[in-house]
């Protein structure tokens, strides 16, 4: 499958690639550079539920955590009148979304579906009831202009001039592969949502790792929001993440709950978004832009009916581990 | 010999049931000590004690002169304790390398070192004698060799206790063999081992003490040279013992199963089944000597239809079952006590007394129509419960909460407890205690006095020899040969299932 996802996103790219080169590059390098935009914030949401499923912890709150990060990530960049500021907000309150959720499936043992619920539901309240018009921050981030690679042709306009947290998202996702396929976090971590009594008889905390991995997720999941509010678009709206981070969990599983493939898929899935924007924009099709717009998530479902039977989830995923069994 | 560890007083309950009652133990350097026991006797529990995986209510714990801190497993690993569990322990997806290095990995700036934890593995297994492939995964690999794993893992700590949970309950005759030399060899080093089982051959072969343990308390302890295997039964059971099979002749009749050129695929794909024709008569138990793996599995479930047959047919009073149709076999009158209890012979979420009726809760007097009739059902689980000699307070608990000798009695009440006709046994009385051994073997000789055909499959040749009317020898998923219980000869069998001709 691993193959397969690459296969059909190198397949899907020079189809679409040739398309729009023919016609106009410019057009062609532009796509591209959206189809980046929109995978990263799907791609580091996937994040999240890998390293939180990877330890055996089933996050459907993502969708919450991005949400309420944005929301405290924009109010706060325009209260402090400083973007970056407000991303830090943003971020901390992933992270304390992140404990929230250990706390409940960790320690309390709840149900962990129940336990996502309860933050997409604690944040789509929080951010509606607080919610404030004519709020505006500074400035979005500023994007970096890249030395060197922004001078390539073709390949340049494409990978530069995109955001920090971009930038950073990226190198956080090659980071995290490389941690939990060759360090010994990573190992513990996967052992843990493998088979956690292996790991506790081997002197490994399942308790700790978890709550270790559940956190440090959930303040990715704020650097996500962040991207949405303050890199991306600049504004907040209620429901502001429409489902992303639902999407982020087909895209997961689609990557088989490995990093770069979870990356992969988010490219997939951004470049679709990108083609069918730019389709529409040039009213190359006719089909109503509501339609257009449900396209991300039809993707969804046919994605997850492809790849659901055939993938293996880690086998501890959403049991509460209890130590004391006779 | 210095006393490595101590015992002290240790209590230990889970909620009303009383799983360790004031024990105190000691283990020598160099000993092994075999804690002797029926399942429920809390021999699991103590030891997990030892290792910090349980909590005592009461007692304290030294190692090598130290009192441990209850329930700190890191702890106990640091000073030296090392646990081959009865589940292993091992992360089925992982090679063997990366559970032998698992919580201590070789690394630098926390990345683990792959290469030197590879050399390592080596040096370990060549060390200790025990051959392991490091890069292999761990569910490929077949039971033995995933348990050489765990003890591996063990000894990479340096330990000097070795607790082992009921090793030998999954393994064949061999393997054990080849765990009890290993045993030995690792005691002449130096290390301590405690051992549970509630196998008295083994017991008498391999330990140094043996302390009984029953209900909960220490009935004693006691050397093999003091002892014998019935006075040990005796001890563990705390009433007399018959170790050996009381039947009268066999009175065989009409064919009940036959069975005609079966030929089944395993798991992988691999025929494993290769033209197999038998016939089992009425009032006669055919058994299936072989070394486990060499199609017994795919045949037992090829029989009850549970598993898809590439050709051949199963004809049961002389109709054919159909393929792929568990209900059907049931419903033409087979009965199945499953290998897997656990997976294919329980529900263990559900109360015994539904477990008793599992297979035929729609039919009367179970239901009427659409709708259980849950006081038969209740009545039913009682009634059994009592019969059958299930040790539990009443049939509304789950069947999970059971112990594994009374799990499988639930099973085996369940499936003898209807209309016989075939009966198809495997592995009835694995990792069962002996007092439930014995019940398990009379109930089973019952059921071919009353007319049934019985096919008992069992690692175990002792059990195929003391049960069976007529042997069938099983190897490389064919029948190679057929004995009658009288023609019979241990050595013989032994040589054609280790797929040596005679």
């Amino acid at each position: 499958m691993k193959l397969r996802t690459s296969h059909y996103l190198i397949i899907a790219f020079l189809a679409a690639f040739t398309y729009f080169y023919s016609k106009d590059g410019l057009v062609a390098t532009s796509v591209l550079y959206t189809a980046i935009q929109f995978a990263l914030p799907l791609a580091l949401a996937a994040m999240v539920g890998v390293m939180c499923e990877r330890t055996g912890v089933v996050n459907i709150g993502i969708e919450g955590t991005m949400l309420i990060s944005a929301f405290t990530a924009f109010f706060a960049g325009a209260i402090l009148k400083n973007t970056v500021q407000g991303m830090l907000v943003g971020v901390f309150t992933g992270a304390m979304m992140g404990l929230l959720l250990a706390l409940m499936a960790v320690n309390w043992k709840m149900d962990q579906i129940i336990a996502g619920v309860i933050l997409n539901i604690l944040a789509a309240g929080v951010t509606s009831f607080y919610y404030r018009q004519n709020y505006s921050i500074p400035s979005t981030l500023d994007p970096i202009d890249l030395p060197v690679v922004g001078a390539w042709p073709i390949l340049g306009p494409v990978l530069s001039f995109h955001g920090p947290i971009t930038y950073f998202g990226i190198f956080f996702i090659l980071g995290l592969w490389f941690a939990l396929y060759k360090t010994s976090w990573g190992l513990r971590s996967r052992a843990v949502g493998e088979h956690p009594s292996s790991a506790d008889t081997a002197g490994v905390s399942v308790t700790r790792l978890r709550y270790l991995n559940v956190t440090a997720a959930g303040a990715v999941g704020g650097l996500a929001g962040s991207y949405l509010a303050l890199e991306a678009v600049g504004i907040f709206e209620r429901g502001f993440t429409a489902g992303k981070g639902f999407t982020a969990l087909a895209i997961m599983i689609f990557g088989r709950w490995n990093p770069l493939g979870a990356l992969a898929a988010a490219l997939f899935f951004g470049l679709t978004q990108a083609v069918t924007n730019q389709l529409m924009i040039d009213e190359v099709v006719e089909i109503p832009p509501q339609f257009i717009n449900m396209l991300p998530y039809i993707l969804t479902i046919v994605v997850l009916a492809i790849s659901a039977g055939k993938v293996r989830p880690p086998a501890a995923e959403g049991i509460p581990y209890e130590k004391e069994k006779s | 010999m210095k006393t490595l560890l101590e015992i002290e007083g240790i209590s230990k309950s889970f909620g009303s049931v009383i799983a360790n009652e004031d024990i105190s133990l000691t283990v020598k350097e160099g000993e092994i000590l075999a804690l002797l026991g029926e399942n429920g006797a809390g021999k699991s529990t103590l030891v997990k004690a030892v290792f910090g995986l349980v909590r005592p209510d009461a007692g304290t714990i030294k190692i090598n002169g130290t009192v441990m801190e209850s329930g700190d497993t890191a702890a106990a690993i640091a000073s030296g304790v090392g646990m081959v569990h009865q589940h292993f322990q091992l992360v089925p997806v992982m090679s063997v390398t990366e559970n032998l290095i698992l919580g201590d990995e070789p690394k630098r700036f926390g990345v683990v070192n792959i290469k030197q934890a590879k050399k390592e593995a080596l040096a370990l297994s060549e060390k200790y004698g025990l051959e392991v492939d490091p890069d292999a995964i761990i569910e490929d690999l077949p039971v033995g060799m995933a348990q050489r794993v765990e003890i591996l893992k063990a000894l990479r700590r340096d330990v000097k206790l070795l607790i082992l949970d009921e090793p030998t309950a999954v393994l064949t005759p061999q393997e054990t063999d080849e765990l009890l030399e290993v045993l030995r060899n690792l005691a002449k080093r130096g290390v301590g081992i405690l051992f549970i089982t509630h196998k008295l051959r083994e017991v008498m072969a391999v330990a140094d003490r043996i302390a009984v343990l029953r209900g909960g308390k220490l009935m004693g302890t006691t050397t093999p040279k003091e002892s014998s295997e019935s006075k040990l039964a005796q001890m563990m059971v705390g009433r007399e013992v018959v170790l050996r099979v009381e039947k009268s002749v066999a009175k065989p009749k009409e064919v009940l199963l036959s069975i005609k050129n079966l030929r089944v695929n395993d798991d992988r794909k691999l025929e494993s089944v290769r033209d197999v024709s038998l016939e089992v008569h009425a009032g006669e138990i055919l058994g299936i000597a072989g070394v486990e793996g060499n199609g017994q599995r795919e045949l037992v479930e090829a029989i009850c239809s549970m598993r898809s047959r590439l050709s051949g047919e199963v004809i049961v009073k002389g109709k054919a079952i159909p393929n792929l149709n568990p209900r059907a076999a049931h419903l033409a009158g087979v009965s199945h006590i499953p290998e897997d209890r656990e997976k294919h012979g329980l529900v263990t979420s559900y109360s015994i007394a539904d477990n008793l009726v599992l297979n035929r809760f729609d039919q009367a007097p179970f239901a009427n129509g659409w709708i259980r009739s849950l006081e038969e059902v209740a009545s039913n689980g009682e009634a059994l419960v009592e019969k059958f000699d299930i040790r539990a307070p009443n049939a509304s608990l789950s069947a999970g909460s059971l112990s594994g000798g009374n799990k499988q009695k639930v099973v085996v009440a369940r499936e003898l407890s209807q209309q016989l006709d075939v009966v198809v046994a495997a592995q009835p009385t694995r990792g069962v205690d002996v007092g439930s051994i014995e019940f398990i073997h009379n109930q089973l000789i019952a059921a071919r006095d009353a007319g049934a055909a019985v096919l008992l499959v069992s690692a175990e040749l002792d059990e195929i020899l003391s049960l069976a009317d007529r042997i069938a020898v099983i190897s490389n998923g064919k029948i190679v040969a057929i004995f009658s219980s009288k023609e019979a000869d241990r050595n013989t069998i032994g040589r054609l299932m280790a797929g040596l001709a005679s």
